[in-house]
């Protein structure tokens, strides 16, 4: 394997938590909830499934606590924005203040705990192609899954009834309620589903990317896949690319850190961080100011009868 | 109660004795209502009277506290929009329920059932059908009211409904557009289905309709013929009193320029708006000028140039008392001794849980005395609501409410009262009297004839005709973010406005 | 099942001073069940979390001490979040004060520079925060990019910055390659507010900010200004008032105070740079900044009982081996409470069953 491919692998390992976080809470926003708790609800499936997999000894147990923890954590935002109206902002930050304590809680016992690295998807013949092969057909399971459930999300959208709901709502809750759609039914649907992704999204970091758990091992990872929403415009084809131009950013700060290029390693730590202030700046001045943001984003809603 | 005329046999529904209680407020007390199928039945009545909540009811959009609905004879618990529709119920609102950002096909499949190319062949056969032309992949916020409520009709149509509820329809239309509307309604009362018909406009229920209920205050206070009633006699059934006219304005005693603008071209904020382009207009001191024109077509941003909400290219582009200022803000404008009234209540004229006092300082801070050295001064800002409460007859449920406690036409009084005590050389006011009920409406159209009486510039933009055609002296079309020269009041006809509202072009081919 | 709210007519003025005091309740309730789940007594806990402190002279002070920076910078908050813009970003700009204000106690180092280096010291602090606030603020005001995203984005990079400097140019060369600065000298260290105790007088600085910013917000137009804002946009342009200047002149403001907090806290207590400064207080500032309501007396009240959860985070640790995350995790869970004890004060909510409708017969509720 050469050094070239090395890179690329890493890249798509750095790009799918960002993809799988990003795509789940694209989903929620399209629906009209801005749940800025990303962070939060990742930390916490990075913390609760590194433990179970650890304590079951199963990568299987782990993958399914951690998706339940971080749906668990949306359905406490669903109860504070959608059943009492609470503000969205505020209740998100309360979201992630409260899954990054809770998750180095739940995370503490572990620490200094390994997995052995999950087996990669082999497809025999085409994996031991030259350059592309184990690129395209030997990357672990979650790699595909995570593709698949951006094709997936694009398609429901686009051409399923309940992705039509689903944007109907997220665009006008007042029409919407007018003309019977269960508003609030969908939008806690949307955010669970937003907390299960952002919840497998942890559990990559922790089962996959690292093997290990380390406190606030997230590092800002939920607050990039929020800002990849943004600079998809809410489109996940969008957001594919965005997750990969941001994997790529990381990895190769992370090889010119290692290759002591002479640049401080703090410069290059901040490089993801500044790039996505970039990236925000960029596409305003590309398609002007927000463009395609759901109508009703962000707005509570307390349906009269 | 009078049974219908158009319609025979057995009652298609039912209400009775519905009631809906929002806290202390009683929005519907024991209301009754029958319609038989293939009748036309108008409900009469004005802002507030309950029309709306009874139809929401209807629909299931909202729950009644009490009564009973029958549904071809059986009782039926209407629990959701869904439901309505299973019956047969269609519905038109008023606000459009339609969604920006989804196409034509989208915002109809949206609210039934079956696939979306399913949904695109129906629409395209109704549509046709109907002759109400509606391209399906259009995006909804690139089309106009009338096309966007044909969206509406199409969607209830879809549905084959037995019963079609029309809230206040022709609100955004231009006379012709609204002649369209009739005709497909009298297709469709032919085809035997019963139309609810919701109005405060007399002419268009005795056009449409043999039947009619009128509420006033959540109550039905008749039900009657309208083509056998004087308009007198039903408009003082559905305020409870005789409104008056409003005095009407002399314009002869026309003076200086109060407010001139000269090809002014401002380019759009958002893809939402229009371009203004190239508008020309000017105000004299004692004249009023109005502002005809569908909903959408330029007036936000004409009246955001105006007021200095968004500042012109240049500064001679708008003038005021003879001074350029197009490049100054709205504060400075006031100094110059110009006042303005934006078209929305809550949240552009008033923040709708400031109270009164606080709302004063909104657009008095820069000019009055009830802010010096930055500091508010709160005695004066009470004793200057205190003002415009008693002068305009605002309603308030207790001392120095909430803008958001008072009902649609009192925070209107309010909001002009406002800028009227100030007593403005210059007022610019957009939809005045929009959805306020019939007594608010007379006071504020009266207080802006005095205002040009004693000498003021006053500019009315307005959807209303007939309020234009009371109290304007000239009268100009804007539309597509253009302004036709204004020409005297008397020398418009509504059918020719009607055509320079919708654009030549266009009304030809709507014709 | 579902969950209905009916807008409140008038809310009440008892309720509105309440609700922060029952979510503060709620959340230790349910920190004493987590407390609970991890094998331990809720009862122990408390009374190491609530009574130790409160009992203690010295606690006490510690109390004031911690609250100090949470006050100072909740208070800046409040004018964005008045004027519902969301800085979230302020623990960058606390770092990027000290960091500023720093640079002139490393200059003047051995210098024997004269009492005038700390007051100018707490200025560079302001500066630094107030400059590195206005960034998300240009950027939104320029470029229409989300405050929220950008504020946050920066905070990891103040973070990097300190670092660097800490690690790199700025470390005591004799400090046994500890990642530190020198300590500073006695003209850069804020003076004591009481003879020998820890407290300084950046408990002073809180006081004024909370004084100055409860006249500014009840009687000045400038508060009048975020008000209108906050809850009407479209009405503060018909007021006059540009959305530009006030989303820089807040972020500036917060920025700034943030900044002097973080200076303060520098100068006063840790007497060096280093490359952690804050246990979080930018975050926990915006769970004071509610809990007190968006009021300057509020906040007050509000930062010391959060800072409680500090120094009881700290003894719970050394007594009940509690980790500290306990009371990160507390703190966000409060927000969460204060939020919806909000809500619950505009919004009157009934739990509502199936068939509740007090009209028809029909099936149950859609």
């Amino acid at each position: 394997m050469t050094a070239f491919e090395a890179i690329l692998l890493t890249i798509v390992t750095a790009s799918t938590p960002l993809l799988i976080a990003a795509t789940g809470e694209l989903v929620a926003e399209r629906a009209g909830v801005l749940n800025l708790g990303v962070e939060g609800m990742m930390a916490m499936g990075a913390a609760c499934g590194f433990a179970a997999a650890i304590v079951f000894d199963s990568t299987a147990a782990g993958i399914a606590v951690g998706i339940l923890a971080g749906a668990g954590m949306a359905a406490l935002f669903a109860l504070a924005v959608l059943g009492l109206a609470a503000n969205q902002v505020g209740s998100g930050l309360a979201l992630t203040i409260l899954g990054l304590g809770l998750s180095g809680l739940i995370g503490a016992p572990y620490v200094g705990a390994r997995r052995d690295p999950i087996p990669h998807v082999h497809v025999p013949g085409l994996a031991d192609l030259p350059g592309v092969g184990r690129l395209l057909f030997g990357q672990d399971a979650f790699v595909y899954v995570s593709l698949a459930l951006t094709v997936a999300v694009a398609l429901f959208l686009a051409r399923t009834r309940a992705g039509l709901t689903l944007r109907a709502v997220g665009e006008n809750h007042v029409s919407a309620h007018a003309l019977g759609l269960p508003v609030l039914r969908v939008r806690l649907l949307a955010v669970l589903f937003g907390g299960a992704c952002a919840g497998l999204a942890g559990v990559y970091l922790s089962l996959v990317y690292t093997r290990f758990w380390s406190p606030g091992m997230t590092a800002g990872r939920g607050w990039i896949a929020l800002a990849l929403v943004v600079f998809a415009a809410w489109r996940p084809g969008w957001a594919l690319a965005g997750a990969y131009l941001f994997g790529t950013a990381t990895v190769l700060q992370l090889y010119a850190q290692a290759g002591q290029i002479g640049l401080p390693s703090q410069l290059l730590s901040a490089v993801p961080y500044v790039a996505t202030i970039l990236a925000l700046v960029l596409l305003s001045t590309w398609r002007g100011r927000a463009v395609g943001a759901p109508g009703s984003l962000g707005a509570p809603f307390v349906p009269d009868r | 109660m009078i049974p219908g005329r158009d319609g025979d046999g057995a009652p298609l529904v039912a209400l009775s004795g519905i009631a809906k209680r929002y806290g202390d407020l009683l929005a519907n007390d024991g209301i009754d209502l029958e319609l038989r199928p293939g009748e036309v039945h108008a409900l009469l009545g004005e802002n507030g009277a309950g029309k709306s909540t009874l139809v929401k009811i209807l629909y299931g959009v909202i729950e009644p506290t009490a009564g009973e609905i029958l549904w071809e004879g059986r009782p039926v618990r209407i629990g959701s929009p869904v439901e309505a529709r299973r019956l047969g119920i269609g519905m038109v609102f008023q606000h459009f329920s339609l969604f920006d950002q989804l196409t034509v096909a989208e915002n109809i499949a949206v609210a039934l059932s079956g696939t979306l190319r399913d949904v695109r062949q129906r629409l395209d056969a109704v549509s046709r059908g109907y002759g109400l032309g509606l391209e399906p992949d259009r995006a909804v916020w690139t089309l106009s009211a009338g096309e966007r409520q044909r969206i509406e009709i199409v969607r209830c149509l879809l549905q084959d409904p037995k019963l079609i509820v029309l809230d206040e329809p022709t609100s955004v239309l231009t006379p012709q557009e609204a002649e369209r509307l009739f005709t497909t309604l009298d297709r469709l009362s032919a085809e035997g289905r019963a139309i609810l018909y919701i109005s405060h406009k007399l002419e268009e229920v005795r056009r449409l309709a043999r039947t009619a209920t009128v509420l006033r205050a959540g109550r039905v206070v008749g039900t009657l013929n309208p083509r056998e009633r004087s308009a007198r006699e039903i408009a003082a059934l559905m305020v409870g009193a005789e409104v008056g006219s409003v005095r009407p304005h002399d314009p002869s005693a026309s003076g200086e320029e109060a407010l001139a603008v000269r090809g002014l071209t401002l380019p759009a904020a958002s893809p939402h708006d229009w371009t203004l382009k190239d508008v020309e207009l000017s105000v004299r001191r004692g004249e009023i000028l109005g502002i005809a024109g569908i909903a959408g077509n330029g007036q936000s941003e004409l009246f955001a140039a105006l007021s200095g909400e968004r500042l012109s290219p240049t500064p001679g582009a708008i003038a005021i008392g003879g001074r350029p200022c197009g490049r100054l803000g709205i504060d400075a404008r006031r100094r110059l001794g110009a006042a303005f009234v934006p078209e929305e209540r809550l949240g552009h004229a008033a923040v709708p849980t400031h109270r009164l006092s606080e709302n004063a300082v909104l657009s008095h801070h820069a000019t009055g005395d009830v802010a010096r050295g930055g500091i508010v001064a709160l005695g004066p800002a009470r004793r200057l609501a205190e003002k415009i409460v008693a002068a305009f007859d605002v309603r308030v449920p207790r001392a120095d409410p909430q803008a958001r406690q008072l009902s649609g036409g009192n925070l209107q009084k309010f909001v002009v009262g406002r800028e009227v005590v100030r007593r403005p050389a210059l007022l610019v006011v957009d939809q005045p009297t929009w959805g306020v009920d019939a007594g608010a409406a007379r006071l504020i159209r009266q207080a802006l004839v005095d205002l040009a009486r004693e000498g003021a510039g006053v500019l009315v933009v307005s959807q209303d005709l007939d309020e234009l055609f009371e109290i304007a002296d000239r009268i100009a079309v804007i539309r597509g973010g253009a302004l036709s020269p204004a020409r005297p009041a008397a020398a418009w006809t509504r059918d020719g406005i009607g055509l320079e509202m919708m654009g030549a072009a266009e009304a030809a081919h709507a014709a | 099942m579902r969950l209905e709210l009916t807008p409140r007519a008038e809310v009440s003025q008892t309720a509105r001073v309440l609700a922060p005091v029952a979510a503060f309740l709620v959340a230790f309730l349910l920190a004493g069940f987590v407390i609970w789940l991890l094998g331990r007594s809720p009862l122990a806990a408390f009374q190491v979390y609530v009574m130790g402190p409160l009992s203690d002279p010295w606690a006490l002070q510690e109390l004031a001490v911690k609250a100090t920076p949470l006050a100072l910078i909740a208070i800046g908050l409040t004018y964005c979040f008045r004027a519902n813009l969301w800085n979230i970003g302020a623990e960058g700009q606390y770092v990027m004060g000290a960091v500023l204000g720093g640079w002139l106690a490393l200059r003047t180092h051995g210098a024997d520079a004269g009492p005038w280096v700390w007051p100018l010291m707490m200025l560079l602090g302001m500066a630094g925060g107030a400059l590195y606030g206005l960034i998300p603020a240009l950027l939104r005001v320029r470029f229409g990019v989300s405050e929220i995203l950008s504020s946050l984005m920066l905070v990891y990079v103040a973070q990097l910055v300190l670092d660097y400097l800490a690690r790199g140019p700025w470390r005591d060369p004799k400090g046994m390659n500890f990642p530190q600065s020198v300590t500073f000298d006695p003209a850069a260290t804020l003076p004591p507010l009481l003879g020998e105790g820890r407290l300084h007088l950046g408990a002073l600085f809180a006081l004024v900010a909370v004084a100055a910013t409860a006249f500014v917000l009840g009687r000045t137009l400038f508060g009048y200004r975020l008000r209108v804002t906050g809850e009407a946009p479209r009405a503060a342009r018909f007021g006059g008032f540009s959305a530009d200047r006030t989303t820089l002149s807040v972020f500036a403001i917060s920025g700034g105070l943030a900044g002097l907090a973080g200076m303060a806290e520098v100068s006063g207590q840790i007497g060096q740079l280093q490359p952690s400064i804050s246990p979080g207080y930018g975050f926990t500032a915006i769970t004071v900044a509610f809990l007190g309501r968006l009021h300057p007396l509020g906040i007050l009240a509000a930062s010391l009982a959060v800072a409680l959860t500090f120094i009881g985070g700290e003894s719970a640790q050394i007594l009940l081996k509690l980790p500290l995350d306990l009371t990160t995790a507390f703190q966000g869970l409060l927000l969460l409470c204060v939020l919806g004890a909000d809500a619950l004060v505009s919004y009157r909510l009934r739990i509502v069953g199936q068939t509740t409708s007090p009209h028809g017969r029909g099936k149950g509720a859609s």
